[in-house]
């Protein structure tokens, strides 16, 4: 899979010495990261490495305690950078709002800031959903009749209205099967190619980073410790790589 | 403990500046009075029937044993506006709308779904929190209210047909009205007010903070019960030390 060549809306971002502690725990330690625009750039590791850590503070949601983040060299704490760059994630649960149909939470950005009238919010909302392949009819739902991919694909459909140059995903096929969770990565991959964002995508899943990514960082201990394409992190010799990428289940 | 203080300090001074643009969220604002209304209005009146009945059958005889039946109403009316009402309705509130409040947002912490309120660019001290305050602002004095209305119906029923007071309804409400005076009710509005904006900001505040999946939203939702308990409490010495002066000549006129 090539990268995107010309990415217009999608932005470069860096991450510079990150640290971040929770007590007495360092979480993330002296983190170096650059994500090219427009490519799907996706970070592995084992759980607890830091990596929703890491993904939470490139969306503004923690902060760190040493560092910095730039998203075309301007600091993501910077005032109004929520004016200039519009970011967007998809979270491990969805964060669908309970309370809403389907529909509502799609739409929900552009109507709770009068973006567009009603009616052009509703055919926004239908196009997003047929995007990720879900009809008019599912509008109407709530998220409680929804199952795992679906209430996934809703969330994707809900980042893509913002129009984003940044799309976060944290573990979007957690707890999918492998068929669905083989339609969710198609589904981030034609979101990336329809919007030409920047896509960060936090994953343990093997078939899903080697399937999707342009390139892979592999995270162990709050460390970057590879960086590279699918076929160098493949051909990595780092040892707690070679454990990540070949642990397998045999019976004794 | 004063940590906590300090979080509901500055909730509460979020709450204020986002309150001019609380018409923006109408229709949370809507749902919210609906809910606390709809959910309250019967369990309130049974409540406040209830109260105002065993006001009468307590001082009910005693008063009568003294020739002092007639002010059994003044008695009822003054009880029910100025202390039992507003602390009885706001207790009412805390357990059914509080911790209703407090178990949905904490769930929606938990659940990520205030993160992605976040993501989106919307804050969520103005999206969950100003409607739900504001609602069970204006909601809870308007349930006194009622809850005056029906108390003091109560407390006629149990005067006029038990025969230990005997005292008829035509003399109950005369007694009520040349006693209870507009600012006994304002009194009770007032605290009613204040019981409504600390249960509100209390159970939010409980609920925003929740961490910890299932048992950390049982959690807050007991914390933010018990704590607006206490509060109410608290307060409604306070503030009763506080209207004291404004009330005692009215009190004095009556009785």
């Amino acid at each position: 899979m090539n990268p995107v060549s010309s990415a217009e809306s999608g932005v470069a971002i860096r991450v510079r010495q990150l640290r971040k502690s929770f007590g007495p725990q360092l979480v993330l330690d002296g983190v170096d990261l650059d994500i090219r625009p427009g490519e799907i750039f996706v970070l592995m590791g084992p759980s607890g490495s830091g990596k929703s850590v890491l993904l939470r503070h490139l969306i503004g949601l923690e902060t760190p305690d040493a560092g910095e983040i730039l998203l075309n060299d301007t600091r993501l704490e910077d005032e109004g950078i929520r004016d200039r760059f519009r970011l967007a994630m998809v979270f491990q649960s969805g964060g669908l709002l309970n309370s809403l149909t389907v529909g509502e939470n799609v739409g929900l950005y552009l109507s709770e800031h009068r973006l567009k009238p009603a009616e052009e919010i509703e055919r926004v909302v239908r196009e997003k959903l047929a995007l990720v392949h879900l009809g008019p009819a599912d509008a109407l739902k709530y998220p409680a009749e929804l199952s795992g991919g679906m209430k996934k694909r809703v969330a994707i459909a809900r980042a893509l209205v913002m129009e984003p140059q940044v799309v976060l995903y944290d573990e979007p096929t957690s707890e999918l099967d492998p068929l669905v969770a083989v339609t969710v990565g198609r589904e981030i991959v034609r979101a990336n190619a329809v919007t030409r964002a920047t896509t960060l995508v936090v994953t343990h899943d093997r078939d899903l980073a080697f399937g999707i990514a342009h390139r892979i960082a592999f995270l162990n201990e709050g460390r970057i410790v590879a960086v590279g394409t699918p076929d160098a992190i493949r051909a990595s010799q780092d040892p707690l790589v070679r454990r990540f990428l070949s642990a397998d289940f045999t019976r004794d | 403990m004063f940590r906590e203080l300090g979080k509901m300090v500055m909730l509460s001074g979020a709450i204020l500046r986002a309150l001019p643009k609380v018409l923006r969220y109408r229709r949370n604002l809507f749902e919210q009075l609906f809910e606390i209304g709809n959910s309250s209005l019967f369990m309130a009146c049974v409540l406040s029937l209830f109260i105002g009945g065993v006001l009468s059958l307590q001082a009910g005889p005693l008063l009568a044993q003294r020739g002092l039946g007639s002010m059994l109403g003044g008695l009822v009316g003054a009880s029910l506006a100025k202390e039992l009402g507003p602390v009885m309705m706001s207790i009412l509130i805390a357990g059914r709308i509080g911790s209703a409040m407090a178990a949905e947002l904490g769930s929606m912490r938990v659940y990520q779904e205030i993160d992605a309120l976040r993501t989106l660019n919307i804050n969520p001290i103005e999206y969950l929190v100003l409607p739900r305050v504001v609602a069970i602002s204006v909601a809870l004095p308007c349930l006194l209210v009622f809850s005056l209305l029906v108390g003091c119906a109560g407390g006629a029923f149990v005067a006029a047909f038990n025969p230990e007071v005997a005292v008829s309804s035509a003399a109950f409400f005369n007694n009520l009205r040349s006693t209870l005076e507009l600012r006994d009710i304002l009194h009770g509005l007032i605290k009613t007010f204040l019981f409504a904006v600390t249960v509100g900001v209390v159970c939010c505040n409980q609920g925003l903070d929740t961490l910890g999946g299932p048992r950390g939203i049982g959690r807050s939702v007991t914390k933010a019960v018990v704590n607006s308990i206490v509060f109410i409490l608290v307060l409604d010495y306070v503030i009763t030390r506080m209207l004291l002066p404004f009330t005692k000549a009215s009190m004095a006129g009556g009785f």
